[in-house]
C-alpha cells in the first residue's frame, strides 16, 4: 500500500482509520501491545511501508517505544486497550511532564459495555490525571482527521496527546476520504537534561509547565475547530462527544449540539456560553461522568446520569426515551437460551482444563481466550485479575496460608500473557522461595485478540522472521529446576506431571505446548467420528465441552464434521473406542 | 433515501465479518453513506454475534435498534429467533437452517427450542435455507454464507451484477468463482 496521491472514498474500520490518520500525518514509528479493541490499529498501520511498526511485549514498553521515537524527533504512537494503559501508566504521567519532540499519541480504547474486557474503566479519567489531552473523534472519517490533528496538538503544545475511542468507534466502519502522507522532516535530536531527565530538579520545573500547558490548551479550546456548536431550537441543549454524538444526533436532530473533539481540558467559557443560550442542558457521555463532573463544579446546571447509565453504551432510544420521555414501542425478545463464547474446536486448552478437572485443581487464572475455562462445563479457572496476575496471585495464597494451601493449586497463564507481564511474576516467586505450580498454556499466538504475533512466535508484525524467545530456556535461565514441556493433548503424560508437581514442595513449570486450532498454519489431523453402534451413552466425550460435539436424539454422541478439527481429546476420552480419526 | 437497516447474526466464527463486508461494499458501489457495527473479540470464540449495516443518504447511528430492521440475516435457527424483536413489522427475515446447540444446551442446563422456523413464520416473514448442504454439494463448506447472501439478495433492492462485483472485490482473488457459484446456488433456490 504506497502512498496514493488521489483522494479516493473507501470503506473502514475505525481502528483502520486511525491507522490511515497517522500514515498521513507521517508517523514513522508505532508499537503497540494487542487487546481489543485496539488490535487493529496496528494491523493496519503496518501495512504502510513508511510506517516502522512493531508489536511490543507489553503496553508499558509499547509506550516507552513510543517515547524514545519522539524524543529521537519523529511522529510516533502507541496503541492499546483501556486496561493496556493502567500498564502504560508509569511513562505516560511522566511523558506528560517531559512533553515531545516528534508528535506524540496514544490511542486508548475503551470498552462501554464489556464486549471484550475485564472492566469498564474510562480512559479520560486516567487522562486528567496525568494532565494530558484527550481527543474524541465520532466516526470513521473524524478518526482518520482527528488523529491527524492529535499529532498536531501534539507538537503545537508538546504534550502527548490520547485519541480515546470506544469499541463501538473502533469497531465500526464508515466512509473515508484518503489525503496523502504528509512528509514531515526529522528533528535533530539534542541533549535537553532539564526536558529529559526527569529527576527531581528538571521534573519540578516540568510541572509548572505541565499546569501552564494544561490552562493555555483549555482556554485555546474555545475556539479549537474540532469543538463544535450546532444552535437549533435551543429549548434543548446537549453537550456530547464520540460515539454518544451520532446517538444524538439521530434522537434529538433539532436538539442544540456543543460537540466537543477534544474532550480534555474542556473549554469553559464556551460550555458557559452554550449553557447560557438554551433552557435545558443535557451532558450525553457514556462511561464516567466525566464532563458532567467538571461543568458542575463551574456551577453550570445540567443534567446527566441522574437520568443517563454509566454502565454500558447508549443508543438513540435509550435517549429518546430519557431526554424526550418517549416510549419506543418494541415487542418482547423471545425467551431462547444463552449463548457464551467458549473455546473452539481443536482448543488445546481444553484438553489441559479437562486433565485440571479430573484431578480436581483449582486453577488461578489470566486474561485470554483461556479466561473461558471458568466458566461451564469446564468450571476450573477460579480468578480473573489482569495480565499476568494468575502467578503472582498464587504466589500469594501461598504465602497467606502456607506451601499446603496450593498443593491442589496451579496459575495458568497464556504465552502471550506470561511474556506481557507474567514472567515478573514468575521471578518473584522464584525469588521468594514460591512451591507452587505454573501451567504456561503455550498455543504459539496472542489468541483471544485475534492471533498476534509475540517474541516467543518468531515472527514480528511486519511478517519478518526473528529470533524465538525460548520459554522453556527462559524458565531454566531463571534457576527453576522443574520445568516440562508437554503436547497439550498428551493427557497421560499432563496427568502424571501434573499430579507429581503439585504435590511437590519446590516450584514447578509445565509449558503445554499445541497450537492454536484458528492459526492458519493449523492443519487439521482429519475428523472424529462416532460409531453409534458402539457408543454406549456414558457422556465423558461431552464433559469438556467441545462445541463439536452434541448429544443426538437417541443419546448417542454426534459429531459436527464442518466444525470438527480433529484434535482427538474426545477420542481418548471415550472408554469403548466408539470414536476414530478420520483422515 | 430512508435509511434501510440489515442485520446479520449468527454464532462467532461463522464469517459474519465478510458477510458486513459484502454489504458495506454494495452500499458504497451505489454511493451511499453507510455504517457497519461488528463483534470482534471473546464473543468471536462461539458466542452470539451481531453486525449492523445502514445505508442511506446520511447515517448517524451504527447501529440497528429493536423493531427497525428490514432485513435480518440469521446464519443459524436460535440466533433468529434471539433477534427477531429487531425486524420492523414488514420486515424479512433470511435463515441458514442450521441448528448449533450453545454450550447451555449441550450441558443440559438449557433445551433447543423446537420448531423455531415455524414459530418465527406465525410472526415474519421467512424465507430459510439449508445453506450448509448445498455448501457441500457445490465443493465448500466454507462458502455456506455466500449463499445465504444469494437468498437475501432477492429481498434486497440490488442487482445480480452489484453483488457479483462486489464479490469479487471483497474475497480472496483464489475463492472468487466458489463464491459466484454459491451465490446463485442461494439466489436460485
Amino acid at each position: 500500500m504506497k502512498g496514493e496521491n488521489t483522494v479516493e472514498k473507501k470503506i473502514m474500520l475505525g481502528n483502520e482509520a486511525i491507522a490511515r490518520g497517522a500514515y498521513e500525518a507521517g508517523v514513522k514509528v508505532s508499537a503497540a501491545y494487542p487487546g481489543t479493541p485496539s488490535t487493529e490499529v496496528s494491523e493496519n498501520i503496518v501495512k504502510y511501508e513508511e510506517v516502522y511498526a512493531e508489536w511490543a511485549p507489553n503496553e508499558k514498553v509499547a509506550m516507552e517505544v513510543a517515547v524514545g521515537a519522539s524524543t529521537a524527533g519523529v511522529r510516533s504512537m502507541c496503541a492499546m486497550k483501556h486496561v493496556g494503559v493502567n500498564v502504560a501508566s508509569d511513562p505516560l504521567y511522566t511523558a506528560s511532564y517531559t512533553g515531545v519532540t516528534g508528535g506524540l499519541v496514544m490511542v486508548a480504547a475503551d470498552d462501554p459495555g464489556l464486549y471484550s474486557s475485564q472492566n469498564e474503566q474510562d480512559t479520560r479519567r486516567v487522562a486528567r490525571a496525568a494532565n494530558v489531552p484527550v481527543i474524541e473523534p465520532s466516526d470513521s472519517e473524524e478518526a482518520r482527521v482527528f488523529t491527524k490533528r492529535a499529532f498536531e496538538l501534539s507538537e503545537k503544545y508538546d504534550t502527548p496527546v490520547i485519541l480515546r475511542t470506544t469499541t463501538r468507534l473502533a469497531h465500526s466502519q464508515g466512509i473515508v476520504h484518503l489525503e496523502p502522507r504528509q512528509e514531515i522532516p526529522d528533528k535533530p535530536y539534542e541533549r535537553d537534561f532539564m526536558k529529559h531527565v526527569m529527576m527531581p530538579g528538571p521534573a519540578k520545573q516540568r510541572h509548572v509547565f505541565v499546569e501552564k500547558r494544561m490552562k493555555q490548551m483549555a482556554e485555546d479550546a474555545c475556539t479549537l475547530d474540532i469543538n463544535q456548536v450546532t444552535y437549533k431550537d435551543t429549548s434543548i441543549g446537549v453537550i456530547s462527544s464520540g460515539i454518544p454524538y451520532q446517538y444524538v444526533k439521530e434522537a434529538l436532530p433539532d436538539a442544540s449540539v456543543l460537540k466537543l473533539g477534544l474532550v480534555n481540558p474542556l473549554p469553559k467559557k464556551l460550555i458557559e456560553e452554550f449553557a447560557s443560550k438554551v433552557e435545558k442542558l443535557y451532558i450525553v457521555e457514556e462511561l464516567e461522568p466525566v464532563i458532567e463532573e467538571q461543568v458542575k463544579a463551574w456551577g453550570i446546571p445540567c443534567i446527566g446520569k441522574e437520568i443517563l447509565t454509566i454502565q454500558g453504551e447508549y443508543s438513540a432510544n435509550m435517549l429518546r426515551k430519557a431526554i424526550l420521555g418517549e416510549e419506543v414501542e418494541v415487542s418482547e425478545p423471545a425467551e431462547v437460551p444463552n449463548r457464551p463464547p467458549i473455546l473452539c474446536p481443536g482448543c488445546p486448552h481444553r484438553s489441559v482444563y479437562t486433565v485440571l478437572k479430573k484431578l480436581k485443581l483449582h486453577a488461578s487464572g489470566d486474561i485470554g481466550c483461556y479466561t473461558l475455562g471458568a466458566v461451564a462445563p469446564l468450571n476450573v479457572v477460579d480468578t480473573a485479575l489482569c495480565m499476568g496476575a494468575s502467578i503472582s496471585m498464587l504466589h500469594g495464597m501461598e504465602k497467606a496460608k502456607g506451601g499446603d494451601f496450593v498443593r491442589d493449586w496451579v496459575a495458568v497463564i497464556g504465552d502471550s500473557t506470561f511474556l506481557h507481564t507474567g514472567i515478573n511474576s514468575l521471578m518473584n516467586m522464584v525469588y521468594n522461595k514460591a512451591t507452587g505450580t505454573v501451567v504456561i498454556l503455550d498455543n504459539s499466538t496472542t489468541g483471544m485478540t485475534g492471533h498476534q504475533d509475540h517474541p516467543a512466535t518468531g515472527k514480528t508484525l511486519k511478517g519478518e522472521t526473528t529470533y524465538i524467545i525460548d520459554i522453556y530456556k527462559m524458565c531454566k535461565a531463571m534457576g527453576i529446576e522443574y520445568v516440562y514441556e508437554i503436547d497439550a493433548f498428551d493427557l497421560e503424560r499432563l496427568e502424571q506431571t501434573l499430579k507429581e508437581e503439585v504435590k511437590r514442595e519446590a516450584l514447578s513449570v509445565i509449558i503445554t505446548k499445541s497450537p492454536c486450532a484458528l492459526l492458519k498454519s493449523y492443519v487439521p489431523k482429519g475428523t472424529c467420528k462416532v460409531d453409534a453402534d458402539t457408543c454406549k451413552k456414558c457422556g465423558k466425550c461431552l464433559i469438556p465441552g467441545c462445541p463439536a460435539i452434541t448429544k443426538g436424539a437417541d443419546g448417542k454422541a454426534v459429531i459436527d464434521d464442518t466444525m470438527c478439527n480433529g484434535c482427538g481429546l474426545c477420542q481418548n476420552l471415550c472408554p469403548f473406542h466408539a470414536i476414530s480419526l478420520e483422515k | 433515501m430512508k435509511t434501510k437497516n440489515i442485520m446479520i447474526v449468527g454464532v462467532g466464527g461463522q464469517g459474519t465479518l465478510l458477510t458486513s463486508r459484502i454489504l458495506g461494499g454494495l452500499a458504497v458501489q451505489a454511493g451511499y453513506d453507510v455504517k457497519l457495527s461488528e463483534v470482534h473479540g471473546m464473543a468471536q470464540r462461539g458466542g452470539s454475534v451481531v453486525t449492523y449495516v445502514r445505508y442511506g443518504d446520511t447515517v448517524a447511528e451504527p447501529i440497528v435498534e429493536e423493531g427497525q430492521a428490514d432485513v435480518l440475516i440469521a446464519f443459524e435457527r436460535l440466533e433468529a429467533m434471539r433477534y427477531a424483536h429487531y425486524l420492523k413489522k414488514d420486515g424479512v427475515m433470511i435463515i441458514n437452517d442450521q441448528r448449533i446447540d450453545p454450550i447451555t444446551v449441550v450441558t443440559g442446563a438449557a433445551s433447543y427450542p423446537e420448531d423455531i422456523l415455524e414459530e418465527l413464520s406465525k410472526t415474519y416473514k421467512v424465507y430459510s435455507i439449508d445453506a450448509m448442504s448445498k455448501a457441500k454439494e457445490i465443493g465448500n463448506t466454507k462458502a455456506f454464507n455466500v449463499i445465504v447472501l444469494g437468498m437475501a439478495a432477492r429481498h434486497m433492492d440490488y442487482t445480480v451484477e452489484d453483488w457479483l462485483r462486489v464479490i469479487e472485490n471483497t474475497v480472496p482473488p483464489k475463492t472468487i468463482e466458489i463464491n459466484k457459484k454459491a451465490f446463485y446456488a442461494g439466489y436460485e433456490s
